[in-house]
């Protein structure tokens, strides 16, 4: 059925004008998913039943609202009060969450249909989806190759055609260089935008929610539903979102776009990356906006300040799997409580996560604590003035001071193999070197498809990345769309 | 760069991860300890590029949230059962989570 690869938007109207039924689209992907998916491994756990149910319900007007009927899929952080909720750990096999996540909840009220929880790098943590305890979701484009991560399963599952829209988190590119490797639109809010109420906590200061979609529409329609005030989270922000539909796809004549000199000039992009970025500039140039240079001296920075702090936040966050409230607990005889949680933790925590709380720890232990996280909070300061500058924020974009949004590379390069990193920590640390500036600001980013790169005969996907200031979403998504209409990317799908 | 000069911190030893290890909770095997080192020790190579950065006056960044002590009513609403509560704790008994002793012999908490 080829409305499977339409935009949710175009889904839904086709819903709404009785084209097609939501059980029967509902069908249609879990047939795919049944077909697809033992490849793909997108999904850790798919909920059948309760999705037709769903779907029979909005065919008997029984739900209504702005997304009746049409399919989602929910990276496996996201807590479910049905089906298992395992952030792709052992620790949390079998965990069955007691409530449904803030983001989730609101996109079922709107009439969403959820497919099934996506697979993910081990508690959100990797850029490759192989930390994944059961293996990890494979890139549609070549199955040999990672679809990147951590929300790995959430963009392979869109790329392949497995659901009509899908939610992941980004704490440091965890959406937006997924999308980019698997040729789809990945969508991070301003931290605070949306609700973390319901999503397992990994690095609390840099968590957000956001979307993989086909579309710049549909991420902004999804947004504008799951944003707004939760007295579930009072880190949540108290705004309305100002982003419709109608608004995103408006000019861009006049506004100014900022070229970071550091996220272009290194030498370290692959050459369809490069003409990636140079051929949105000349687009942009060509539907009169401004293309100007904007200096971000301390980019460089932010991988060493991302590993700093997100790992001490994590270090903090996951010492409550204890193997007493929750999560696994080991089988082994042991001598006392302390050595119950060591051996529990030691058992059900994969390399990835044992590494990261073991540095986060280190960097908040005494003696080490003014050397990295104390030194790590002053650099982050420097790099979000970095950005307030080329925003000329706050208040000053009006009067023409700032860049209205920055446009560089989401990736240095397309899909990288299986395996070719997973052993070495640093070099997939690397992969998020465009990315993780974006979290340390708090502000907001989105990666659209941009054409594919040769790989040795095979077509690989690679992304452009639009970067704008905190709660400036909807200026942001009008720049996106100006660049989906324009650059011919979409419609842009594997060979599946 | 700033001419503050660089104080690159020690490079980490198997004794340091171990003892890392123990803070975190975590009953590494000695395989784990000497593959953990040399990985930790690339990427805080990398991080004391932080060093390189002169940040005397300038103010820690915790959170890129301008919300601070968030307030609201005192209204009790609905709230988890005990049922709920406990319906995923490994071992639990009459209401409670249940864990090994840890007083006597047998103890080590």
């Amino acid at each position: 059925m080829e409305l499977l690869h339409a935009t949710l938007t175009e889904q839904r109207d086709a819903i709404a004008r009785g084209d097609v039924s939501s059980v029967e689209l509902t069908r249609a992907y879990l047939d795919r998913i049944a077909q697809h998916d033992p490849a793909l491994h997108s999904y850790h756990e798919v909920f059948d039943e309760r999705a037709l149910e769903t779907a029979a319900a909005v065919d008997a007007g029984k739900v209504s609202g702005p997304l009746a009927g049409v399919t989602l899929g929910v990276k496996d952080l996201f807590c479910t009060s049905y089906g298992h909720t395992t952030c792709s750990s052992k620790m949390l096999a079998g965990y069955r969450s007691p409530f449904t996540a803030t983001a989730v909840q609101r996109l079922e009220d709107a009439g969403a249909v959820v497919l099934g929880k996506t697979v993910m790098d081990e508690f959100a943590l990797g850029s490759s989806c192989e930390t994944d305890v059961d293996g990890g979701a494979r890139n549609p484009w070549d199955t040999d190759r990672v679809p990147g991560g951590s929300s790995g399963g959430s963009a392979a599952a869109m790329a392949g055609g497995l659901a009509a829209a899908t939610l992941g988190t980004d704490t440091g590119g965890s959406i937006r260089q997924p999308a980019a490797l698997c040729g789809v639109v990945g969508f991070k809010p301003s931290y605070g935008r949306v609700s973390r109420y319901g999503m397992v906590a990994c690095a609390s200061s840099l968590d957000q929610a956001g979307t993989f979609t086909r579309s710049v529409g549909d991420a902004a329609l999804l947004t504008k539903l799951m944003a707004g005030a939760d007295p579930n989270d009072n880190t949540c922000a108290d705004r309305h979102v100002e982003t419709d539909l109608e608004d995103v796809d408006t000019p861009v004549m006049g506004l100014r776009i900022g070229l970071p000199t550091q996220y272009v000039m290194e030498g370290a992009n692959h050459p369809a990356v490069q003409d990636a970025v140079e051929a949105a500039c000349d687009l942009y140039r060509a539907q009169g906006a401004e293309l100007i240079e904007v200096d971000l001296p301390h980019t460089a920075y932010g991988i060493p300040t991302y590993y700093v702090q997100m790992t001490a936040e994590l270090s903090s966050n996951l010492a409550r799997y204890d193997g007493v409230h929750y999560g696994h607990r080991t089988a082994s005889p042991t001598a006392g409580l302390a050595e119950l949680t060591a051996l529990s933790r030691e058992e059900g925590f994969g390399d990835e996560v044992k590494r990261r709380i073991m540095l986060g720890t280190f960097a908040l232990s005494s003696g080490y604590e003014q050397q990295y996280y104390d030194r790590a909070l002053r650099v982050r300061r420097l790099i979000r003035n970095d950005f307030d500058a080329a925003f000329g924020t706050p208040g000053a974009n009006a009067d023409g001071a700032g860049v209205h949004a920055i446009l560089c590379p989401t990736t240095t390069g397309p899909a990288f193999k299986r395996g070719e990193l997973i052993d070495d920590p640093l070099a997939m640390y690397l992969n998020d070197v465009y990315t993780v500036n974006v979290n340390l600001a708090g502000i907001c980013g989105i990666s659209l498809p941009a054409g594919t790169a040769d790989v040795a005969g095979t077509p690989l996907p690679i992304g452009v990345q639009l970067i704008g200031p905190a709660f400036g979403e909807q200026t942001l998504l009008r720049v996106a769309r100006q660049y989906e209409k324009h650059a011919g990317h979409e419609g842009l799908r594997p060979p599946l | 760069m700033p001419a503050e000069p660089r104080t690159t911190p020690p490079a980490i030893s198997e004794d340091d991860v171990r003892q890392v290890a123990k803070l975190s909770r975590l009953k590494l095997t000695d395989d784990e300890v000497a593959h953990f080192t040399g990985q930790l020790a690339a990427v805080l190579s990398h991080i004391a590029t932080l060093h390189e950065l002169d940040v005397t006056d300038v103010e820690p960044l915790a959170h890129a949230s301008d919300r601070h002590s968030v307030l609201r009513e005192d209204i009790p609403g609905p709230s988890l059962s005990p049922g709920a509560a406990l319906q995923n704790a490994p071992d639990r008994q009459d209401g409670f989570f249940k864990v090994p002793k840890v007083l006597g012999q047998g103890g080590g908490a």
